[in-house]
């Protein structure tokens, strides 16, 4: 009880997924929603970590896609940013609620 | 009697039909009446041939008369026995029919180049007679029961088309319609008839459906009356069913109602169609097909009451019209009457066959002098332009050629001897004498009334007021006089026929079993008949030989039952209650309706309850990304407690 | 002419050139041509399948042409036609011909109209070829869509009503017709395991009992939509009256056959011992649709709603002589459905000529027609004399088939049900005589009519090119039968197998 195991570490990061889902689903501001998902993501990539560590010491598989990811979030930031940006100057809000065009 | 002559004859008026229908109005208006009477004229020389041929030099075999098919091909083949075939039957009454419907035909297309003189669609009319005598001519043909069938709705259609021929007036319209959906009604009992006839027989042929129908040991003839259905053996349905559709086409009670109407149509239309040759098709086809009706008394009795009723129905109406051709088609009504219960109460072969030949023989001499009536009343219209007796009176002295054309005929259909009407009636009463008196009673008072409207007629239109309109003639220069030469000269061929067809040897011609037949006038029983006729003119030539308050006051005495047959005893408001008020209030309106609102609704419901479902859950598309995002999460939140349940 | 592929490549060919089209007389002339060609074409055809016939080819289907479309799920383009196809297939040249030269005056979005319609008769002839049932479905599909189209735009009335009506109908078939494919597709076996699309291979083994009796209904009930199968006839009328004339023509006489053809050649033949059981429910659809439709035509006021109910009602006798299960109600079902495409189209063909002049189709409203404008009155007769059955037109010979095959069953129940659609025809004579005595004859109602010109020459070819049609079936029926004849006891012998083998 006194090393830190694997239940402590994946506590952390599913706390982590749904403090991200909540903040998600509730605040209204696109960029801090985008804030929330690159927490949902980094959750994953502790997750990953974690079972590397672990479960498969002698590997770096988890380690590898953790990087992958971080790569990917840049991106999709990127492109999230953009999109963001396109909406506010259609919208002059980035208020999520006001972006409902898309519907019936 | 060459095959070539035969098929020619048919051929000869269809192929004017083409030409004028297709070219006619165009390029031959000013030639279509010449064209069309030439080949008309062409066809009847080679019908008359071909009698003579038959009945003198091939047509008997040991002294029977045979069922010869010129020619004959496969038209529709249904099933391996049952097909119908194209051909050409002759045998005496083919024959005979043969002649009369080439030479009234020849006698109403010369009488029309004068009658029908200027009229804009005069190529239209030749077309359609004829198509009308290529049809006609198929139907006597026919050598089986379908292709009887196919020219049986080719005349129907060709007498709409003729009945229609003034489509500006409605009233023509409307009789054309009458006239093609009655028969067409009627028909419907002929088709039926043709499939429970042809399916017990195993086919459609004449010469093999009456073979087969009429040997006792048949598996056939046994077939068909065991079964039965309602307790009556389909043998009767089949003949009863085929005899409604010949009571349609003869204008018999109760599908009469379409005859008087047809007179809409030009009178030498009505000379040829609706009193020589298609009106007479019923009568031909019961005829055809006697052998088998010969074999089913009670198929039999239904044709003889039916044309008894008809006759002295038709009688009666006749005495009240004032139209003059109503009062000839009420009286070709009567006179077919006669030629049905005389086939009625006919029996086959030899003595017993009598009636049938009476009636035979009362269709030929019938076809001249109701033509010749007809025509008649034909050249009166065409000078007084108009159909009421009432406008009519003293035209003995301005049209003598018709006055005594007219009176000949007149005299014929009362049955006054020598004229033709008088040999052919004398058969049929002796024939009714013979089976059933009820009947000859029937007959025999049908024939006093039916000289008593003749010669109201006849005084009517050529004695009453006198000299009215003679001078009227001398006054009107538009006036045709008695009509043009054209006109003139079948009245007198005509009336010639009427006075000398009763010569004509029928008897040793057409029998039920094509044995010739001895006949012999007995005096004593024409004193009744002729008695009755003298004094039905009599009675006529008072009541109307001078305009006189008498008629009148014997209407009013009579009270109702002198409106009931003046209205033709309602039976045209009983037609038009059943179809106006039953047929289309109770079966097509609720029809349209139902389509309208509950099949055509249950549709438009469905597609209602779509929408209704899809309005209901559009909401959850509500374009707000976060919503999207809680379902999701939702979603795969159950999943996961889904698997956790299961995995356990 | 071994290869069918070309009736497909010919209207495609002509609708894509459609397309490249500069002025509205090219656009016409190029469709009449491309149409023409497919005409003679088809009478070629013709005349090689007599030629390969009398060379004593006894194969069921000539011509065959198959080729791998998508292997792994033995999809095929696979074509071939019998005699049956090829009959169908002259009635769908005859009417796009027509159906092109009637639509001579479309003003209005001209290339797009075109190519529509060539569009549809590549469905309808795709699917008359068709032997492999994916292939036939794809082809049915095809010819679906433009109809939408046609009649949403071009149409009148409450035309996208109409249009999404008759779509969504038309698609619920399809989809119930896609779904008995999919299962016939399952219950098939090539022997090795393998499932089959082919047509012939799966009428040659047999699918168990209990599929057919599960796959019919959907298949027949699906073609029926098309085919105007009661209760599901109700696109026919609104479909009709609103689509332009053209578009009623190829409806009518094209597309309502592509059911009664797949009800025959699909649902009755692969599934022979459903159909029997099923055979005394087809023949009481039938029946009502018959003298309902009958009746309520009755009822109708406007010349389209008329041909439209009639419609229902001779559609009807395609069903009744397919339920009849006799050889002979099954030629007759098949002489019907020609007969009722050509006449149908001649039909509509003549009352949208009549309403491009008078504007009006209101019986009520029209007189005298037949003094003014002799010929469409005229033509208007003659289809109307036709739809009433009168022998030396094509309806009296197809109606009398059905009738004769019918009669062929000798129960009550089939009995009653023969004598009520031969009653029907009396109906029909009824209200085909009141349309054309108050619109043809009678009196003149308008002022106007008066001057109303005549057919022009494009109208006067098409009509007489479907009149020639009608005669050449009414007067000489039998080279119609000698076609039909030798397939339809194919489909009988199927029948008769499937029972005894049971």
């Amino acid at each position: 009880m006194n090393e830190i195991g694997l239940t402590h570490i994946l506590f952390v990061s599913t706390m982590l997924f749904f403090i991200g889902v909540y903040g998600f689903l509730t605040r209204k501001n696109m960029i801090t929603m985008l804030m929330a998902v690159e927490l949902i993501l980094n959750s994953v990539n502790i997750n990953f970590i974690a079972f590397n560590k672990y479960l498969y010491g002698d590997k770096l598989d988890g380690l590898f896609f953790t990087i992958f990811i971080i790569t990917i979030a840049a991106a999709e930031a990127a492109v999230a940013i953009a999109i963001i940006i396109n909406l506010y100057r259609n919208l002059k809000s980035i208020d999520v609620d006001d972006a409902d065009i898309m519907k019936f | 009697m060459s095959s070539l002559n035969i098929v020619l004859i048919p051929l000869l008026p269809l192929a004017v039909f083409l030409l004028l229908g297709l070219f006619g109005r165009k390029y031959l208006s000013k030639f279509a009446g010449v064209i069309a009477t030439f080949s008309v004229a062409v066809a009847a020389f080679l019908s008359l041939s071909t009698a003579y041929s038959y009945f003198f030099i091939t047509g008997k075999t040991e002294g029977v008369y045979q069922k010869l098919e010129v020619m004959k091909f496969t038209w529709l083949q249904f099933a391996p026995n049952i097909s119908i075939d194209m051909g050409m039957l002759i045998d005496p009454i083919s024959v005979m029919m043969l002649v009369v419907v080439t030479f009234v035909s020849l006698m109403v297309h010369v009488f029309s180049l004068g009658y029908m003189k200027g009229e804009a669609r005069y190529a239209t009319y030749y077309a359609y007679l004829g198509l009308f005598t290529f049809s006609m001519l198929g139907l006597v043909l026919s050598t089986n029961i379908f292709q009887i069938y196919m020219f049986w709705e080719l005349v129907g259609v060709s007498s709409f088309l003729l009945i229609g021929y003034y489509f500006e007036k409605p009233s023509a319209v409307a009789a054309s319609k009458k006239a093609f959906i009655v028969t067409r009604f009627a028909d419907l009992g002929f088709l039926i008839g043709i499939l429970i006839l042809g399916f017990n027989a195993e086919t459609l042929d004449f010469g093999t459906l009456i073979q087969r129908l009429t040997d006792p040991t048949s598996t056939y003839l046994q077939g068909s009356v065991a079964s039965s259905f309602l307790g009556i053996s389909s043998l009767t349905w089949g003949l009863v069913m085929v005899f409604l559709g010949g009571a349609g086409k003869s204008a018999m009670f109760p599908f009469h109602i379409w005859l008087p109407d047809a007179m809409e149509g030009p009178t030498p239309v009505s000379a040829l169609i609706h009193a020589a040759t298609m009106v007479v098709a019923g009568v031909y086809l019961v005829a055809r097909l006697f052998p088998v009706f010969s074999f089913d008394v009670a198929a039999l009795d239904v044709v003889t009451y039916v044309g008894a009723f008809s006759a002295i129905l038709a009688a009666v109406i006749a005495c009240t019209q004032t139209d003059i051709k109503r009062v000839l088609a009420y009286s070709t009504m009567s006179q077919i009457g006669y030629m049905m219960f005389s086939l009625g109460v006919s029996r086959y072969g030899g003595e017993h066959g009598l009636g049938y030949m009476a009636s035979m023989f009362h269709l030929f001499t019938h076809a001249f002098f109701k033509s010749l009536l007809f025509l008649g009343a034909g050249a009166v219209i065409h000078m007084v332009h108009s159909n009421e007796m009432s406008d009519m009176g003293g035209l003995r002295k301005s049209m003598p050629i018709t006055h005594i054309t007219f009176l000949i005929a007149c005299l014929a259909i009362a049955g006054v001897p020598p004229f033709a009407g008088f040999f052919s009636k004398e058969e049929i009463l002796l024939a009714a004498f013979h089976s059933n008196k009820l009947i000859y009673v029937l007959a025999l008072f049908t024939s006093g009334l039916t000289a008593f409207y003749m010669f109201r007629l006849y005084f009517s239109i050529f004695w009453s007021k006198e000299t009215q309109h003679t001078t009227d003639a001398h006054h009107d220069e538009h006036d045709h006089g008695e009509g043009t030469l054209s006109m003139k000269i079948p009245l007198i061929i005509l009336g010639i026929c009427a006075i000398s067809s009763g010569f004509v040897p029928i008897a040793s011609w057409i029998t039920s079993d094509g044995l010739p037949l001895e006949t012999h006038i007995d005096m004593a029983f024409s004193v009744a008949p002729v008695a009755l006729g003298l004094g039905g003119i009599l009675l006529a030539l008072f009541l109307y030989k001078k305009a006189n308050p008498r008629p009148d006051t014997i209407a009013t005495s009579m009270g109702g039952f002198y409106r009931a047959a003046h209205r033709k005893f309602y039976m045209d408001e009983l037609y038009l209650f059943i179809t106006k008020k039953i047929i289309i209030k109770l079966v097509g309106r609720p029809a349209a309706w139902i389509d309208k609102n509950i099949v055509d609704g249950f549709m438009n419901f469905i597609a209602a309850v779509t929408a209704l479902f899809s309005e209901l859950i559009k909401g959850l598309q509500s374009g707000k990304l976060q919503q999207y995002a809680a379902y999701y999460f939702a979603g795969v939140l159950c999943f996961v407690l889904l698997f956790i349940y299961l995995w356990h | 002419m071994s290869n069918l592929t070309i009736l497909i490549l010919i209207p495609l060919i002509t609708a894509l050139t459609v397309l490249f089209a500069k002025t509205t007389a090219q656009i016409r002339w190029i469709s009449l041509i491309g149409s023409v060609i497919q005409l003679a074409v088809a009478a070629l055809l013709m005349k090689a399948y007599y030629a390969e016939r009398a060379a004593g080819n006894t194969a069921q289907m000539l011509f065959e042409y198959r080729c791998n479309w998508f292997t792994p799920l033995n999809i095929e383009y696979y074509v071939g036609i019998d005699g049956i196809s090829l009959v169908m297939i002259m009635m769908t040249a005859f009417v796009v011909v027509a159906g092109i030269l009637i639509s001579w005056k479309v003003e209005t979005l001209t290339k797009e109209f075109f190519f529509l319609l060539l569009m549809l008769s590549m469905g309808a002839y795709g699917f008359f070829i068709s032997l492999d049932l994916f292939t036939l479905f794809f082809f049915l599909e095809v010819a679906v869509i433009p109809k939408f189209l046609l009649i949403g735009i071009w149409g009148s009335g409450k035309k996208e009503y109409s249009a999404m009506k008759l779509a969504l109908m038309l698609m619920g078939g399809s989809a119930l017709v896609m779904v008995g494919i999919l299962a016939t597709y399952f219950n098939s076996d090539t022997g090795n395991g393998a499932h089959t699309f082919d047509l012939l291979k799966i009428a040659a083994q047999q699918i168990p009992y209990n599929a057919q009796l599960f796959i019919f209904p959907l298949l027949f009930v699906g073609f029926g939509v098309f085919t105007a199968l009661f209760p599901f006839h109700t696109w026919v009328p609104d479909g009709h009256s609103s689509a332009p004339t053209a578009g009623s023509m190829f409806l009518a006489g094209i597309s309502m056959k592509l059911g009664g053809y797949g009800c025959l050649r699909v649902a009755t033949y692969l599934m022979p011992q459903a159909a029997e059981h099923y055979s005394g429910i087809i023949v009481l659809l039938a029946t009502i649709a018959i003298v309902y439709g009958a009746f309520a035509t009755l009822m109708q006021k406007d010349l389209k709603y008329i041909n439209a109910y009639s419609s229902v009602s001779h559609c009807g006798f395609i069903l009744l002589g397919i339920g009849m299960m006799t050889k002979t109600a099954l030629i007759g079902a098949v002489m019907q459905m020609v007969s009722h495409g050509v006449m149908t189209a001649l039909f509509f063909g003549a009352i949208g000529m009549i309403y491009e002049r008078t504007h009006t189709r209101e019986v009520e409203k029209l007189g005298g027609l037949l003094k003014t404008i002799p010929f469409l009155a005229t033509i208007y007769i003659i289809s109307g004399l036709c739809s009433l059955g009168l022998p030396g037109l094509s309806g009296f010979v197809s109606e009398m088939t059905i009738f004769m095959g019918a009669w062929q069953r000798p129960d009550a129940y089939h009995r009653i049900a023969t004598i009520l659609s031969c009653a029907s025809i009396v109906v029909t004579a009824v209200y085909i005589l009141r349309a054309a005595g108050k619109a043809m004859m009678g009196p003149i109602t308008n002022e106007h009519y008066l001057h109303l010109e005549d057919a022009t020459w494009n109208e006067k070819i098409a009509s007489v090119v479907l009149t020639l049609g009608i005669l050449a079936i009414g007067i000489a029926p039998f080279w119609l039968i000698n076609l039909i004849e030798p397939d339809t006891q194919l489909i009988m012998n199927g029948i008769a197998r499937g029972i005894t083998g049971n």
